[in-house]
């Protein structure tokens, strides 16, 4: 994993959040080095999937800036998207397509050359040996999911951001995404994700960020 | 680890991915196409049987009909991409949003445009229109029907997420088009009198060229705000 090796490091500064006209949250203070996993937390609207938005520059933050090893993601721009890993709410998928063309497309989106035989292996791994061929509008919720999560086992990319990965997973390949996150934090890796279920995490440095205080 | 794909294959990837969803949805596709055939071949129907008042019209009947069918397809442009999250995923890409912008832009004009470059000039038969005019027809449209794609990115990103996208991309996105329609129908028009259509070609040619650097810039502009 020669990507990890390196020392990186993930720094929020004095972030304010707007959503509207309605402030989400101030002085928002954070900093994740390697190994750390920052689980954020929260009810529902207190801003979580706006802060894991501006953390990977897809939204522009009120106030403050956002670093990585030291720099202003907005001025990093490409190289900075070219070390995360940002999967949202909204799967990625296209529903024409099949689960392989789709994990495919995704990987070279971020420049990622997968083998093919390697892909299908992942999603054999993830339960998806029986949809490999099917357009993805034939699966179920958690499957679709599961294609979209899958990857994470296929890149090495240092920073992980996860909008509510366990959401319609079930049981194994919640533990399945336990364990990977746990792998890529003990890697050196950096995760920052929400969750709304129970999950305990194993890792090296576990932190946790209540928005909503 | 892995190697890391060049920036010219990422971006053929995306180019193949969007051909590739179309195909899955003909339906969509061929609805463009055939829109072409039939507005455009009603007017010969309409018009009555005068070759002369046929001949004449046809650059401007032909023109329009290109122009609205392509307008038909542009709220599709990045809709399901925007829908599904996918467009996050493109601007999260290590390539340039500007290069993967274009290349949407790409694909939507071979699905939409290039197809009524070959079909026109067999509807230009029911215009008694002449060869040289039916050579013109399709060079103007090869280089028009690819601004109209251009430019009518721009409406479809700045309406992106807004509900009954149709008819406000009409509006938005009709004025802009117009000096396309005049320089593209204008060529053929000078044809038919007896003028070289070269003035007109290149005033198209360079409506083209500054739709191809400001367009896929003001897209990529538009969709940074759509996805905030």
């Amino acid at each position: 994993m020669g990507l990890l090796a390196s020392n990186r490091e993930l720094t929020a500064d004095n972030l304010v959040g707007v959503r509207g006209d309605r402030l989400l949250f101030e002085k928002l203070n954070f900093k994740c080095s390697n190994g750390t996993v920052l689980y954020l937390q929260g009810a529902n609207g207190t801003g979580k999937t706006t802060l894991l938005r501006t953390i990977c520059g897809l939204s522009k933050p009120h106030a403050g800036v956002i670093k990585w090893c030291g720099e202003n993601i907005n001025a990093l721009a490409e190289d900075f998207h070219q070390h995360v890993l940002y999967i949202g709410h909204l799967p990625g998928i296209k529903e024409d397509l099949t689960a392989l063309e789709n994990l495919q497309f995704s990987l070279a989106l971020s420049g990622s050359n997968v083998m093919e035989d390697k892909a299908t292996a992942v999603l054999k791994m993830l339960g998806l040996a029986h949809g490999l061929n099917l357009p993805t509008r034939m699966l179920s919720q958690g499957q679709k999911r599961r294609v979209a999560l899958a990857r994470l086992w296929l890149q090495d990319l240092p920073l992980w951001i996860l909008d509510e990965p366990f959401t319609a997973l079930d049981t194994s390949a919640t533990d399945l995404l336990k364990q990977k996150i746990e792998a890529f934090a003990h890697d050196g890796g950096i995760v920052v994700m929400t969750t709304h279920q129970e999950v305990t995490l194993h890792v090296p440095k576990f932190e946790q960020l209540r928005l909503d205080a | 680890m892995h190697k890391k794909l060049s920036t010219f294959s990422v971006l053929y990837k995306i180019l193949e991915r969007d051909i590739k969803v179309a195909w899955r949805r003909q339906s969509d596709v061929m609805a463009v196409f055939f829109f072409f055939i039939i507005a455009a071949s009603l007017f010969p129907l309409g018009s009555g049987a005068d070759p002369k008042l046929l001949n004449a019209m046809a650059p401007s009947v032909l023109w329009v009909t290109a122009l609205l069918s392509c307008m038909l397809s542009l709220s599709r442009m990045y809709a399901s991409d925007y829908a599904d999250g996918t467009l996050e995923q493109m601007m999260l890409s290590n390539q340039p949003t500007v290069l993967i912008v274009l290349m949407k832009i790409l694909a939507h004009w071979m699905l939409s445009g290039l197809p009524l470059v070959f079909v026109a000039p067999l509807i230009g038969l029911q215009f008694n229109l002449s060869g040289a005019q039916l050579q013109i027809l399709a060079l103007s449209l090869l280089m028009g029907t690819l601004a109209l794609s251009l430019i009518g990115s721009i409406g479809a990103t700045l309406t992106l997420g807004i509900r009954g996208t149709g008819v406000l991309i009409a509006i938005l996105v009709l004025p802009l088009y117009i000096p396309v329609l005049v320089f593209g129908a204008g060529a053929v028009n000078a044809v038919s009198i007896g003028v070289s259509p070269n003035g007109a070609l290149s005033l198209l040619g360079a409506v083209l060229a500054m739709a191809l650097v400001f367009a896929p810039l003001a897209s990529t502009a538009a969709l940074k705000i759509a996805l905030e």
